[in-house]
Order: structure tokens, then sequence, then C-alpha cells
């Protein structure tokens, strides 16, 4: 069946797709086996096997910072660390040293007016006020960066967890040819198994989640390992080691 | 809309298989291409797993939660379908290819669309939707590197995972030189892929529609779950208007969660990477308010042939599959063949167990019987599929009576059947069975041996003949005076 959300029109084919579904739901039901067995042993065995591979050293808040900036460098990220109060100024004095001259980001959000104000004159700050469709080429075209806050991350694999929203959307952290990320350290989870069980992913899911783990890559041609297939061609990850004046978002 | 139903799906005819394999076997080149890329994956895939009981104990959790989804499959079916409905998107049924693909025409004809721009999607590949699409105006681009190569090249992919693994630096080369206008000739790799960057940025801008394919979708939130490295997966579910997800119908289970142990043996398996550099949750389009993301998306769930495999029991297992590819990094055929001998989209092992549901034993027969089982395939499996176990399953399918009455008989049923070689069987177990019958074939055999043949068929073509001993061993014993 062709089931449509809201009041879409339904398609010429919605009853074919319907005869579709009754066919291929039949022959699934007539064939099942008999028992499923309890989903929540699943559930209790995954939980089992995460849990014992972390050990106590490990997790603690200290090496989770380490090994997500050692995981995300074998990835070929820029990573640096620096406190509440000084990221700012670095990153905008690192951007002027790139050459960057616009950079797209949500200048409203804590984070997004501190780096505005640390910006010098010879890189743009640019906020995302419009959809997609009105500036589709400006956007691909004269955008040198974005910058994201992220959620979250995950120490194990160094991933980025990106939850875009209406001042910050997906395309921030994927066309501009650097994507730069700051995470709060306190936002490190030890893996992904912890990061989707302690953010209760089950309890519901934005329209787009994205893990990010290094700058867009591909392996294509001859096992040769390139950077920059289609998304960024650099990431750099913020790192904010301390919480003296600002609050971690939400 | 187009009448048009004949099928597109035999790209190469099943019964060339014998001849493409031998041309392969003769190819120095693809030869070492193959043998190159394999050693290097599977010393990736080995590096990812250093604990033997960490790789054990998660195989033991993705063969239980694929297990425990394919048990539950009509109900979670129904399940993802409420709940992505429910997120905005639309879901379609595809009982055939020849569906799938007229649902996403009919999608594209309804916005007067007419580029398409394509994440890798082997889904889309099995049913030939550029092809169909391609016939009806419309253009397919595609945008993973190595599926971008090989539609340069007029060509398909040779490996699931990486496509253009068949082709070398020189090839893509002389081929970007060629189709893309202001290329000079480059081996140099960042310069190729950088390229290939600026030949795809502009199609991603200018497509009516994104497709793609789906690794995971969880029942329990109406999630798809995008595997990728490229960063032209999210490119074509973000930047077009229109995103068409096309599915198996196999790849739901039921929870988010369950998705954790399968995602990290995938990407192990298949590339040697703890986790790939994008992992795109999509749940739904743009929301009121968002500023960028389709507005229309849509999920095509396909079964082409899998509710064949899904009723038997045992060939149930098939529809395990996570597609990482693991099983063709490690088959000693398909590194000496490589993936277009095989003539089907999905070739290596888990080719040679699903093709003949997609398209039937009878044009399938060759494949199961390309197998040394030497059991490689079933070793590595990340969700432990018993792949030799289901090669003879299939061999004893192919051969069996066309007509015979089974519980669940297959598409293609008897291809290999052949009258001559079961009334060979028929008359050898009747000779064993009866002694005095198998005394007198016995005396025939040893003292009319002169009269054996020279060419025996298959055997003689790369061993020498057989011949029967001047004597078996009972009359031996006899000699010696030790009785039968």
């Amino acid at each position: 069946m062709t089931r449509t959300p809201d009041t879409a029109p339904p398609s010429t084919s919605a009853s074919e797709s319907n005869r579709a579904r009754a066919r291929i739901l039949g022959r699934l039901r007539d064939n099942a086996p008999g028992s499923a067995g309890a989903v929540g042993a699943i559930d209790s065995r995954i939980d089992m096997h995460y849990a014992s591979r972390r050990t106590n050293e490990s997790d603690s808040q200290p090496a989770r910072v380490d090994q997500f900036q050692r995981m995300l460098e074998a990835s070929h990220a820029d990573v640096f660390r620096a406190s509440a109060d000084a990221w700012s100024a670095e990153l905008a004095r690192r951007l002027a040293a790139a050459g960057v001259r616009r950079v797209l980001f949500d200048t409203a959000c804590p984070e997004g007016s501190a780096l505005a104000r640390a910006l010098p004159d010879t890189v743009a700050a640019q906020s995302y006020e419009l959809p997609i469709e009105a500036w589709k080429d400006l956007l691909f075209d004269t955008i040198d960066a974005g910058f994201t806050v992220v959620r979250s991350g995950i120490a194990s694999t160094g991933t980025l967890i990106i939850e875009p929203d209406a001042r910050s959307p997906r395309t921030v952290s994927l066309v501009p040819p650097l994507h730069v990320a700051l995470i709060h350290a306190n936002t490190l989870h030890a893996d992904l198994h912890a990061a989707a069980a302690n953010e209760r992913w089950r309890d519901g899911m934005p329209t787009n989640l994205v893990l990010v783990s290094g700058p867009s890559k591909t392996s294509d041609i001859q096992q040769t390992l390139a950077y920059g297939a289609h998304g960024p061609r650099a990431l750099w990850v913020v790192i904010v080691t301390d919480e003296s004046e600002q609050s971690p978002t939400a | 809309m187009s009448t048009t139903t004949e099928s597109t799906l035999h790209f190469v005819p099943g019964a060339d298989f014998r001849a493409r394999a031998r041309a392969a076997l003769d190819d120095p080149q693809l030869r070492r291409s193959f043998r190159g890329a394999m050693d290097f994956l599977q010393n990736k895939r080995s590096a990812q797993f250093p604990e033997a009981d960490e790789l054990e104990a998660l195989r033991d959790l993705g063969e239980a939660v694929r297990q425990h989804a394919l048990a539950r499959l009509p109900e979670l079916l129904e399940q993802l379908e409420a709940k992505l409905c429910a997120n905005g998107v639309q879901v379609h049924w595809a009982e055939t290819a020849d569906d799938a693909n007229r649902i996403v025409h009919e999608i594209a004809a309804r916005r007067s669309a007419k580029r398409v721009i394509k994440g890798k999607s082997m889904a889309s590949e099995e049913i030939e939707l550029n092809h169909y699409l391609g016939e009806r105006g419309i253009d397919c681009i595609e945008s993973d590197m190595g599926e971008y190569i090989v539609q340069l090249a007029g060509e398909k992919p040779s490996h699931i995972v990486m496509p253009a693994i068949h082709k070398t630096k020189s090839d893509i080369a002389h081929l970007f030189e060629k189709h893309i206008p202001d290329t000079p000739y480059t081996e140099d790799v960042d310069a190729l892929i950088q390229t290939g960057r600026r030949a795809l940025r502009r199609a991603f801008v200018d497509a009516d529609i994104g497709l793609s394919g789906v690794n995971f979708a969880a029942a329990d939130t109406g999630t798809l779950w995008l595997v990728e490295n490229e960063g032209n997966g999210r490119m074509s579910t973000t930047v077009p208007d229109v995103h068409i997800a096309i599915m198996g119908m196999e790849k739901v289970v039921a929870k988010l969660e369950h998705i954790v142990p399968l995602s990290s043996l995938l990407t192990r398996s298949a590339t040697g990477q703890p986790i790939t550099t994008y992992f795109n949750l999509i749940s739904g389009p743009r929301r009121v308010g968002e500023l960028d993301g389709p507005r229309e998306v849509h999920v095509v769930l396909l079964d082409n042939g899998r509710s064949q495999a899904y009723a038997d029991g045992e060939l149930r297992a098939t529809l395990q599959c996570i597609r990482c590819g693991a099983c063709m990094n490690h088959c000693p055929v398909y590194a000496r063949i490589g993936g277009h001998a095989y003539g089907t989209t999905y070739p290596g092992p888990i080719g040679k167990i699903i093709s003949p549901h997609l398209l039937g034993l009878d044009a399938t027969a060759d494949l199961p019987t390309a197998s040394s089982l030497c059991g490689a395939c079933g070793e590595v499996c990340p969700v432990r599929i018993p792949i030799p176990q289901l090669l003879v399953r299939l061999r004893t399918e192919a051969n069996r009576a066309p007509d015979e009455a089974v519980a669940h008989p297959l598409r293609g049923q008897g291809a290999n059947h052949k009258r001559g070689e079961q009334f060979v069987w028929r008359f050898w177990s009747g000779a064993f069975a009866h002694p005095r019958a198998f005394r007198a074939l016995r005396w025939a055999a040893t003292r009319l041996r002169a009269w054996t043949p020279s060419q025996q068929m298959g055997w003689t073509r790369h061993r020498t003949p057989l011949k029967p001993a001047p004597r078996s061993l009972h009359d031996l014993l006899r000699e010696r005076g030790q009785p039968e």
C-alpha cells in the first residue's frame, strides 16, 4: 500500500501498491516461524556485551577525552582543546590563518555569538536565514566553512553526534569544504551503545541525526585513501574542556 | 505511464558464466587487481578484530538480532510502515523489480523530475533503475566515486562495497580524461578524487530527486540508517527536494539500538573501519521551520524474490545478510574471477545464495556450483549465515526433478536436472545394494579396463583419465587367502 501522511493526494498506483502489500505480508505471515524469542533477551545481551567492554579505567572522563581525540586524529581530523573562555579567540585565529573568508553558523546560540565576537574583520559570519532553495548556489559556491555545536560525542570511535535544527541545518556540516565542530567534553559517551541508551534515542528521533567521524573520504580508486570526496575536505574539532562561564548545550 | 514490462534484469546471460570465468582467469591484470584488493581488505578486517572472543561474541549478537527480526518480519514491516508514516514518510510496497521501478518513475513523473542524483544503492542496481528511468528520459547520476567510475565506463559494480575495485588508477585516469571536460590525464589519486568531486558538485545542486539505499531500518523509531564515507549519501538525501530510499524488505530490525552491534560488524567487516565517516540517521522529511532537507521522503520496500527465501526455514538465513562483502573478500573463487564473471548484481558467495531467489535457479544454476565449499565465507560472515550449507542446498534444489513436489519449491527448481545423470546414480546405488550385481560390475570393470574411455568429460580436461585397477581389493584379498 502506498501510505501517505497527512492529506497528500493518493498515487495512481496506490491500489497496486496496496495489493502488493497484502500479497507480500500474506506470503510472509504464511511462512513466518513460530516463535521469535523475547526481544528483552536480545536487549540485555547487547547491554551486557557493551558493559563488559568498558573498564573503569577507560571509562573515566579524562580517558574518554583522550581516546576521542586520538580516534579523531587517526581519522584525519584536526583536534584542539581549549577552555570555555579561550576557544573562540583561538578558533578565530585559526580560521583567519587558513584564509577562510565566510563562515556559516548559528550566530544566536551562546557559542555562536562568542565566535562572532571573536572573528576578525577578514572573516565574515553568515547565519542560515533562508530555506536552502533560496540560496543553494551561494551556499555551495561562497561559504568556506561551517561551524556547528554538536549534541555529544563518542569516545571509542572518535565520533561527533550532530542534531541539525532550524538554526543550524543539515547542510552546515556537509556542504562547506571545512567543517568546524565544537564539543563540550562533558557530553562524551563511552561508545555508540551508551550514546543511544543514555540519550534515549528509542523515545524519538529528530528528522536527521548525523554521526561524523572525520572528514569526507574514499578508497574507491585502487584502495588509495583520499580525503574530501563530497563532504568537507577538512574537519576541525574544538573540545571545550572546562565549563566555567558557559553552560553546555542541553 | 509506460506499460513496458520487459525484464531488464539479465544484463548478461547466466549461461555464459563458465566462459566469463575462463576469460577472467586468463586476464592477468584483472587477477592482479583482485588479488591486491582482496589481500588489502582481508588485512584491514583482521586488524579490526584483534580479539577473537569479542569478534565471536559480536557475531553471536549480530546473528541473534537478524534472526529475531526475520522471525517477526511481517509484524516489523507493518510497524516500520506505521512509524515512518507518522514521521511523514511515504511508504510503497514493490513485489517485483518492475513494480519498484514503476513506483520511482511515478514519483518522478508527478514532479516532472528530469535529474536524479544517486547515493550508493545495491537495491537500485538489482532492479536496474538507471536503465528503466533512462529509457523514460530521466537521467540518473551515480555520486559514489566507485559507482560514478563504473557508470562512466558503462559497466556494473564488480563488488558490493567497492564498485570499481577491478579498475586501476590508469583506467580511471583515462576515463576521466575522456569524459570530464578540462581534465588532463593524471594518476594522482587525490587529483582524481578532486576531479570527481568537481564534476559531481553541480549534480547535487541541480538534482530534482535524491535516491539512496538503506543499510538498516529501525521499526521502533521509523529510522533509516545509512552508512558511508564520502558524504555523497548525505548530499543525495539532504540537498534535493525529494528523497527516495529503496530497501530490501529484510533490512528492518526491531529496535534502533539493535543496529549498534550490526553497524559495528558492518564497518569492521566491510572496510576494516571502526566506524565510517558518516552514519546518517533519517527519520523524516524537513519539518516546518527547518531550512533544508527533502520536503518529501519516500521508502520503497522491495520483495523481488526475498519472500521465496523467507518461506524456507533453512534458506531464510540468506536474508540475515547485512551486505558487508566480507564473504567475497575472502572467497578464493571471487578473488580469481572477480565480480563481473558472476553476471549478477550481487557477486561472490552472497550473490550465489541470494541471486537464485531474485532471478530463479534456471538463470543462476551454475552459481551454487562455483564454489570449492572451503568454508571461508561462512567463517567470516558477521551474522553467521551458513553459506556453504546453503550452497549445497541450492545444488540439491537445482538437481531435483523439476516436477518433484516439495513444500517450498524454488523458482527454476531442477535447472541442473539431467536424466542421464539421474540414471547413472540410480544404476550405481542399485548395483551397490545388490551383491550379485555388484560382483558382476566389479568383474567387468577390472577385466574390461582396456576399454576405459580416455576422454572422460570434464575430468580429463585437467587430469589423466581414471582407469580401474587390474584386480579389485576383494580379488587381491582372496588370492592371499583372506576371503571377503
